[in-house]
């Protein structure tokens, strides 16, 4: 992969955003030459604050429909163990911000950010989503 | 050791008790100058043990040794162990042992405790005492012994009304003799209780089935040409049918060796001593109940402590000083609460006494004061002693209420820790003050104790008769809530509730959505830890599928896919075998599924089969062969009844005196899916050899001649816990019904993950407290206690039969949203011992992997 050269030398582009919780703080810019918006399911698939995960060009993403359409992705790899599996966490908040808990080792990240609280060296892959006709979709890098 | 360093000063102390380990472990601690070198005398075969809860004994081998046992390894220390102290040469300065061994000495300290008295009377060689762990473990055998070769229940009369009588007698009833008590004051406990307690007290025994034979004592003790005791005649002319004589009135201290070199004894025997504990021979001193001062020998342990502080102190050049008994004492018997303290007999001039006494209830409580009914003097407490703890710390200081405020009974609040003053005695057994217990918690002396086992360990508070552990917990609690450490029992930032209170409730408003529990109950949007307890709240409540009506998302990671996640993300499948019993039809169809699946193969801890390495989706299709088989989950993913492990029992084997898979197939089947705040473990053994090893499980059973001893509160674990004995010679009905009350109880008042082992530890009044809700129905909660099992018990349904019964529920073991029928493709596995298991990242970087996702077979929809 080679994306993220292009990643950290552009400004946030915030066009058509779908989730309430990406749109102001969303994940690491990307601009639209470097990122596609892939369609992963539809809304209605998804049962509220029931994580699961969806492979979008052979990446395994972790879904999350907190409520409304507010609908989170984040990689599902495990940042500690690097294990699949972070679709299976708990979603909650810590104060405003929405979270989700590693199944396995319990840390809790901020769905929107991705920043770790109980271990700050942790950080979690995430990614902007929009809903367009009922269908989520994930903003990728290239 | 350098040419001209000092030789150290040779102390040898007589004696191997409580006293003696003190004295020696002080010294090793404190001796940084390597001053002086210790040898430990000690007539018993046993590592210094506490006496104090030698009753524990009587509920199986429970290992007493006193700790810390490092002391003994310190080669500044020589313990002999076996060998008794024969005869002293002062000018010498020698000791001789039975073995004929001589040690010299410069400083020799008399920590020879006492021995209990038998009375001359006709027969008194046929009578026993209740004294050391030989004498316990001889009684339990010998009342074991004869329940089988009589027929019936061992009848034991214990001499003596006192602490000890009681004790040996509640306990060995608890063991399933037939007990009773014999004493000569006109109501029990008469050198510590008024006649209102102590005829409160009588009733309470007399409840319990302990006769009661009061205001005579033994004048004969009859027995058979085998020597057996048969009868004993009464000085009142009555008599009763004994197999069994036990005396236990008192103590006579163990002064021989002092008397024949002439030291000064006390009036009543005892090695006199002063206030730095030095006997009549400047370089001779004596501790613990040896030891007279101000004219008595004291049965108690918090003065032989105290003594052995002092004389250490004086050995190492210090000048402490030993000044006030505490003959503060508290019965440790079960179902029975007894306390006094201070002056309990209001024999200070003017002294007032304010009593609250409701015989209906069984209750007695007195509070002596001074005559203006400001200062504490003293008090008394039957039925309930739960202001004991707070109290005794107050003793000879103002009270801030009113003294009937203090009564428990009246319904008022005892005061809290935060009013004691800092030289409060908090722990009379240890002499630790409230003002030690505090620096303990905020870290004065180290690391901060923010938990109660580790506060006990470091300040040594509560570790001894453990009379003062609710007080040293709630010094703890106020202490860490006001450094802002808040130990708040708020489950976590969305309740403020602890799960008791939450689990209360949810039971009286009968929600069951965690939204509508926590906009009624909390805050936002819950977390990991809030919502796994509301899931197993509403579990052990409802009943019902656990992933419905939008639980799912509250389960924890393995109930969310009912099984076990591994380390890679994939998951161990355990099918239930009731007792560790199977067919071995059933075992092929285990290894059919195995060998289809590449799934790896173990035995677990709990005789069941753990097949590791299954996906996620492929879960259901597992499950699917196994349910047709017959099989059904085994849980071994919730919080809840894992599995009952049994030794093959009266069925097979030799020994077995009951049918042990036959009941722990009952038990597992009835408390199958029961979920509770912690996981929990039942073993069941076919006699008292307990192949079972069920007294390291919650719910430990084990087959008597006459049916089930029921132990509870095991746990194996990083802080293994031997299971203490609840009841003893349990029919199958009374043992099932027991297990329900203990089950639920445990269930509604747990703190959030607390095994049943640390329950026990934390909740007020411990085993006796349990013992009263579940054997005397105390709190009058037995009938709903066990309904809400019958509910649990009416409403179970296998959780993995009826997944596969529901294309809804089938939906959630998906393995990606938009790809259902594509395995995971990160799934890397490598062979050995002919097993796959999860490849380790430097075989996945060496491409040493042998199996990888997509190869492995996936079977067609
Ligand atoms: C059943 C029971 C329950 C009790 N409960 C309580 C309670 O709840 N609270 C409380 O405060 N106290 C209680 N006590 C009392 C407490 O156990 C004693 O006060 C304490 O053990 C005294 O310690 P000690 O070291 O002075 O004497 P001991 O414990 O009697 O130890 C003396 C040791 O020295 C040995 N010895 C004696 N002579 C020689 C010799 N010549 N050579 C070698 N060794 C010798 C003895 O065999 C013994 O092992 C209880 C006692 C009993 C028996
Ligand atoms: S506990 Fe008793 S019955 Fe069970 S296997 Fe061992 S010896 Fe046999």
């Amino acid at each position: 992969m080679n994306a993220p050269t292009a990643l950290a030398e552009h400004e946030a582009i915030v066009t058509d955003v779908g989730a309430p919780g990406a749109s102001t703080t969303g994940p690491s810019s990307t601009d639209s030459m470097t990122s596609v918006w892939e369609p992963a399911c539809a809304v209605a698939d998804l049962e509220p604050s029931w994580g699961e995960a969806a492979l979008l060009r052979a990446r395994q993403i972790a879904l999350f429909l907190v409520s409304g359409e507010e609908i989170y992705a984040v990689s599902h790899q495990d940042p500690h163990t690097d294990a699949p599996v972070m679709a299976r966490g708990i979603v909650g908040s810590r104060g405003e911000r929405p979270t989700v808990a590693s199944p396995l080792h319990k840390e809790v990240y901020d769905l929107a950010t991705g920043e770790c609280f109980t271990n700050p060296a942790l950080v979690l892959q995430t990614f902007r989503t929009r809903v367009v006709g009922g269908m989520i979709e994930v903003e990728l890098p290239l | 050791m350098s040419e001209n360093a000092i030789a150290p000063r040779e102390v040898v102390i007589v004696g191997g008790g409580p006293a003696a380990h003190r004295l020696a472990d002080a010294l090793h601690s404190r001796d940084d100058e390597r001053a002086v070198h210790v040898t430990v005398v000690s007539e018993e075969p046993h590592l210094p043990y506490d006496r104090v809860a030698l009753s524990k004994r009587l509920d199986g081998t429970t290992d007493l040794t006193l700790e810390p046992t490092s002391v003994w390894d310190d080669d500044h220390v020589s313990l002999l162990l076996g060998e008794r102290a024969e005869s002293i040469d002062l000018e010498a300065g020698t000791v001789t042992t039975a073995s004929g061994r001589a040690i010299g000495w410069d400083d020799l300290v008399f920590a020879t405790g006492s021995s209990a008295p038998v009375p001359e009377i006709p027969g008194s060689e046929l009578a026993k005492v209740y004294r050391t762990i030989d004498d316990v473990d001889w009684l339990v055998a010998e009342v074991d012994r004869l329940a089988v070769a009589l027929g019936r229940p061992a009848r034991v009369l214990v001499a003596g009304g006192g602490l000890l009588g009681l004790e040996a007698a509640g306990g060995l009833a608890r063991r399933g003799a037939d007990a009773a008590v014999v004493h000569s004051g006109s109501w029990l406990m008469s050198a510590q209780l008024d006649e209102g307690a102590g005829r409160a007290l009588g009733r309470i025994i007399s409840s319990q089935g302990i006769a009661l034979h009061l205001g005579t004592r033994p004048r004969a003790i009859e027995s058979d040409e085998s020597g057996a005791v048969t009868r004993v005649v009464f000085s009142s002319g009555q008599s009763a049918d004994v197999d069994i004589m036990i005396f236990a009135i008192g103590i006579s201290p163990r002064d021989e060796l002092a008397a024949a070199v002439g030291l000064e004894l006390g009036p009543r025997g005892g090695v006199a001593i002063g206030t730095d504990c030095r006997s009549s021979h400047p370089r001779v001193w004596a501790i613990g109940e040896v030891a007279s001062f101000d004219g008595r020998c004291t049965g108690l342990v918090a003065p032989a402590n105290a003594m052995a502080e002092v004389v250490a102190d004086r050995l190492l050049g210090g000048a402490a000083e030993f000044t006030t008994v505490d003959d503060a004492t508290k019965l440790k018997l079960s179902g029975v609460d007894v306390a006094s303290f201070g002056d309990a007999l209001a024999r200070t001039e003017h002294a007032l006494e304010i009593v609250y006494a409701d015989p209906a209830r069984g209750l007695y409580q007195k509070l002596v004061m001074t005559d203006d009914a400001k200062t504490l003097l003293g008090g008394i407490f039957v039925g309930d002693a739960s202001p004991y703890a707070s109290l005794r710390p107050l003793l000879g200081s103002e009270l801030s209420n009113e003294p009937a405020a203090y009564l428990s009974a009246a319904g008022m609040e005892p005061p809290a820790g935060d009013e004691l003053p800092a030289e409060a005695l908090v722990c009379a057994c240890n002499n630790v003050a409230a003002g030690t217990v505090r620096d303990w918690v905020n870290g004065v002396h180290g690391d901060a104790c923010t938990d109660l086992g580790e506060l006990k360990a470091c300040s040594r508070a509560g570790t001894q008769c453990g009379s003062c552990v609710p007080l040293v917990k709630k010094i703890l609690e106020s202490e860490l809530s006001k450094s802002g450490i808040a130990v708040s029992r708020a489950l976590c930032e969305h309740f403020a509730l602890s799960r008791q209170e939450l689990f209360e409730s949810v039971r009286v408003t009968g929600l069951t959505s965690f939204d509508e529990i926590i906009g009624r109950f909390g805050t936002g949007r819950g977390c990991d830890v809030c919502k796994p307890v509301v899931g197993s709240i509403l579990a052990s409540q409802n009943d019902g599928y656990i992933l419905d009506g939008g639980r799912g998302t509250l389960q924890d990671t393995n109930d969310r896919a009912m099984a076990n996640m591994q380390k890679d993300g994939t998951y161990s499948v355990v099918p239930r075998i009731p007792g560790g019993e199977i067919t071995p039809e059933k075992l092929g169809v285990i290894a059919a599924v195995a060998t289809e699946y590449g799934l790896y193969t173990k035995i677990t801890g709990g005789q069941r089969i753990d097949m590791f390495g299954a996906r996620l989706d492929q879960l259901p299709e597992i499950w699917r062969r196994l349910v047709d088989a017959g099989f059904e989950s085994g849980q071994a993913y919730g919080k809840a009844l894992r599995n009952v492990k049994s030794c093959v029992g009266s069925t097979w084997c030799r020994y077995g005196v009951q049918d042990a898979v036959g009941m722990a197939v009952e038990l597992e089947l009835r408390y199958r899916g029961l979920r509770a705040p912690h996981k929990f473990k039942f073993g069941v053994s076919g006699c008292a050899r307990e192949c079972a090893e069920a007294r390291g499980k919650d719910v430990g059973i084990i087959a008597t001649e006459k049916g089930w001893n029921m132990y509870v509160g095991g746990n194996g674990g990083f802080q293994p816990a031997h299971a203490q004995l609840l009841v003893s010679d349990l029919d199958d009905e009374t043992l099932i019904k027991y297990i329900d009350r203990y089950m639920m109880y445990y269930i509604r008042t747990a703190d959030r993950l607390q095994r049943t082992a640390r329950w026990m530890e934390e909740i007020e009044g411990g085993l006796e407290h349990v013992y009263d809700v579940v054997v005397n129905d105390s709190l009058g909660l037995a009938d709903e206690l066990e309904a809400a099992m019958a509910k649990h018990i009416d409403g179970y349904e296998d959780e993995w039969a009826a997944t596969l019964a529901d294309p809804e529920r089938l939906r959630r073991f998906r393995s990606f949203v938009n790809a259902p029928n594509t395995p995971d493709p990160s799934v890397a596995r490598v062979m050995e011992r002919g097993q796959a298991r999860p490849a380790r990242a430097d075989e996945v970087a060496s491409e040493r992997v042998v199996l990888s996702g997509p190869r492995i077979p996936i079977r067609g929809e």
